[in-house]
């Protein structure tokens, strides 16, 4: 397959497709993954072409999910899961946090647990309430996982790709109102270490740094300051566990100031821990505080509240130029 | 007597308690569950219609030496705590005959996701007992390859292990394998959402899968009457698949019980969750007191049941042991004793960087940042000369 235009959701059911076709040990498991393809059709068709088997409608248990599925690992097997939405993650984040995590190094590295957990995250899609939450601090916080997000459809087959052959438990958080949004892909290009991040758009006057769903705003940011003169950077994540820094630290030590957004709720979020790193890496580079646009420390609100709440265009331009001001 | 009412095998709670309690007076024990039994507590084999066993000589001389070894490693691994070499430790007195009876009805390729007080199962697999108490006395976290024994690591999160034991078992049918799992718990355990889900899961994918529970009527300080209103094994057939009670203190009925269990579930018929209805005669942990909730009486009652006289008595009547037999075993629990504690001591500390060994499979650099600090921190001490 020569580059073509793909949606993220497609992006993400080719890539399991692949990985089902290439490995016989990988499965895919959730709630109505089956013949429905999952709420959002990521799965759509797998079912039908790799069986019951191998794509498997699970009960309504997210404990059970992910702890069958830790179970599968220990015997040999590869488990996708599907988490059917963020804020249904919960009832399995006592076996992601106190098994999954930790039972590699529990057995001083003789287990290897490759399972990777799919989650659609983020608001913008009018939902009701736990369907629309970004906890990926939550996950990022504990050693022995890995987090990542991709922000278009090229990364998404291959940071799925990447996930499935990892040996480490991987939690995967898919751009949900993104799902649809479709940009190029060669599923035949060599792709970049999973947990790298990605120069998105370059500039020199300051740096952006966003993953998943915020990355399509902070460039929507960054051409609209342009117009305004300034020359923003923009900078993919990707991974929000282990977090480029080193590329972060690139990027700053070239513009000298760094906003971090993301959906998620300030306090505490990612965004915290890149200000506090990159203000000890790149003190002298530094002209103006690291700043956060985000998620507030509040419930997330209902449906019709919710583009105040996330950060938009406006949002992420009152951050560019109080960093500027300075 | 093959079935009895275990209400008769309780201590009788006091008129006090049951006028104040507000709950109905029907317990879990006073409900009068067909209980599995092939050796009386007085040492008398007999039979039940659905369970049998025939054992030669050997067979139940190995029994017997495993239940008095276990038992041997257990007191030493208390009294090792007692003496500051152990942090903590999990006794399973009074549980030998539930561990030896179940782990000895496994197979080699059967795979089995302990708790943290399968001590005689571990044994039963050939698991080193000392490598056991690494993660009791602080060097690691569980010592012992679980692939080498198909004995998984020690899980501490109550439940937690029963979902593991039903995916494996969903990927041993997958593999068209005919190995069978089984899933150590005990009764506080069977509250946990994750085992109610693993009982699910089981059922729907009908996966070989054997839910041991031991009850041994104390989840630390909270008895069996405050975890469930019907008899733990009952709870199998809401779930779909068979729940059988046996007594947990007959090595003879654990193993019979335990054996067509895992039969079952290598002819692809499905779970089954086995109650072993016995006793913890110590304390929860050497953490806890067990004097503060639980009456002298009761573990005196438990005390008439003891699993490895019953079987010893059994033995000496039919003649299947002589006194040099004993003696033997006598001194082979001193010798297994000796050695415990010989190894416990000469434990290594581990080394200091242990702490980021194996956060990942494929590495992280944010794990080798903070190792390099930390290294360097530690080197700069030296530096100076201490």
């Amino acid at each position: 397959m020569a580059a073509e235009k793909m949606s993220i959701a497609k992006a993400l059911n080719e890539s399991l497709r692949k990985a089902l076709e290439t490995d016989p040990k990988v499965l895919i498991m959730g709630e109505d993954v089956g013949k429905l393809g999952g709420v959002f059709r990521i799965t759509d068709g797998l079912q039908k072409d790799f069986g019951e088997d191998r794509v498997i409608d699970t009960p309504l248990a997210e404990s059970g999910i992910v702890g069958t599925a830790i179970g599968l690992a220990l015997r040999g097997y590869r488990p996708v899961v599907e988490i059917q939405f963020d804020g249904f993650v919960f009832p399995a984040y006592d076996q992601i946090v106190t098994q999954l995590a930790k039972m590699h190094a529990r057995s001083l590295g003789k287990i290897k647990l490759p399972v990777v957990v799919r989650i659609p995250y983020g608001g913008g899609i009018g939902a009701v309430e736990h369907h629309s939450e970004s906890p990926e601090a939550l996950f990022a916080h504990v050693a022995g996982l890995k987090v990542v997000s991709p922000s278009n459809a090229s990364d998404a087959y291959w940071m799925m790709q990447q996930a499935v052959q990892s040996d480490d438990p991987i939690i995967f958080f898919e751009p949900k109102r993104r799902y649809w949004d479709k940009s190029e892909i060669d599923t035949e290009s060599i792709p970049g270490p999973l947990h790298k991040a990605a120069v998105a758009r370059e500039g020199s006057d300051l740096t952006l740094v966003a993953y998943g769903p915020m990355v399509k705003v902070c460039l929507e940011a960054a051409a609209a300051a342009q117009e305004e003169g300034k020359s923003i950077e923009v900078l993919d994540l990707r991974s929000m566990s282990p977090i480029d820094f080193d590329a972060v630290q690139t990027s700053v030590e070239k513009t000298g100031r760094l906003v971090v957004v993301h959906e998620a709720p300030v306090f505490y979020g990612s965004g915290a821990e890149i200000a506090a790193r990159i203000t000890e890496r790149c003190f002298y580079h530094l002209e103006a505080p690291v700043l956060r646009v985000g998620g507030y420390h509040a419930p997330y609100p209902p449906a019709r509240l919710e583009d105040e709440y996330l950060p938009g265009l406006d949002r992420v331009l009152d951050a560019v130029d109080r960093s500027l001001a300075y | 007597m093959t079935v009895e009412s275990t209400a008769a095998r309780k201590p009788r709670r006091s008129s006090k308690r049951t006028s104040a309690a507000k709950t109905p007076a029907k317990t879990p024990e006073g409900s009068g569950p067909q209980l599995v039994q092939l050796l009386t507590p007085e040492g008398e084999r007999v039979e039940h219609p659905d369970f049998e066993i025939d054992l030669s000589a050997d067979e139940l001389r190995g029994l017997y030496r495993d239940m008095v070894l276990t038992r041997r490693f257990d007191a030493e691994a208390t009294a090792l705590q007692r003496q500051g070499e152990l942090g903590l430790w999990a006794s399973l007195l009074g549980q030998e005959a539930a561990q030896i009876g179940s782990g000895r009805a496994l197979r080699d390729d059967d795979y089995v996701f302990p708790t943290y007080r399968e001590h005689g199962v571990a044994w039963c697999r050939g698991v080193d007992p000392t490598n056991l108490l690494g993660m009791f006395r602080g060097v690691n976290h569980g010592g012992w390859d679980p692939t080498t024994n198909n004995f998984h690591l020690y899980t501490i999160v109550i439940g937690s292990q029963t979902l593991h034991a039903t995916g494996y078992a969903m990927g041993v049918a997958k593999d068209g394998a005919d190995s069978a799992v089984i899933a150590y718990f005990g009764d506080g355990a069977s509250s946990q959402g994750d085992v109610a889900e693993a009982f699910t899961f089981s059922a729907v994918y009908n996966a070989p899968v054997v839910f041991f529970c031991q009850n041994n009527q104390w989840a630390i300080s909270e008895p069996t009457e405050k975890q469930m209103r019907v008899p733990l094994y009952q709870r199998a057939q809401g779930f779909g698949f068979p729940g059988v009670r046996v007594d947990g203190n007959d090595v003879l009925a654990c193993l019979a019980v335990t054996r067509s269990a895992l039969e079952r579930a290598r002819r692809g018929e499905g779970p089954t969750l086995v109650e072993a209805f016995t006793y913890r005669m110590g304390a929860h942990t050497t953490s806890d007191d067990p004097t503060k909730y639980r009456a002298d009486e009761e573990r005196a009652a438990w005390e008439a049941k003891d699993p490895i006289l019953r079987l010893r008595t059994y033995m000496e009547k039919q003649d299947l042991a002589d006194a040099a037999y004993f003696t033997a075993l006598e001194e082979e629990s001193v010798a297994l004793g000796k050695r415990v504690r010989e190894v416990v001591r000469a434990m290594p500390e581990p080394d200091r960087l242990a702490i980021f060994d194996h956060t990942y499979a494929d590495g992280n650099p944010l794990v080798d940042e903070e190792r390099a600090q930390f290294a360097a921190y530690q080197a700069s001490f030296a530096e100076e000369g201490n």
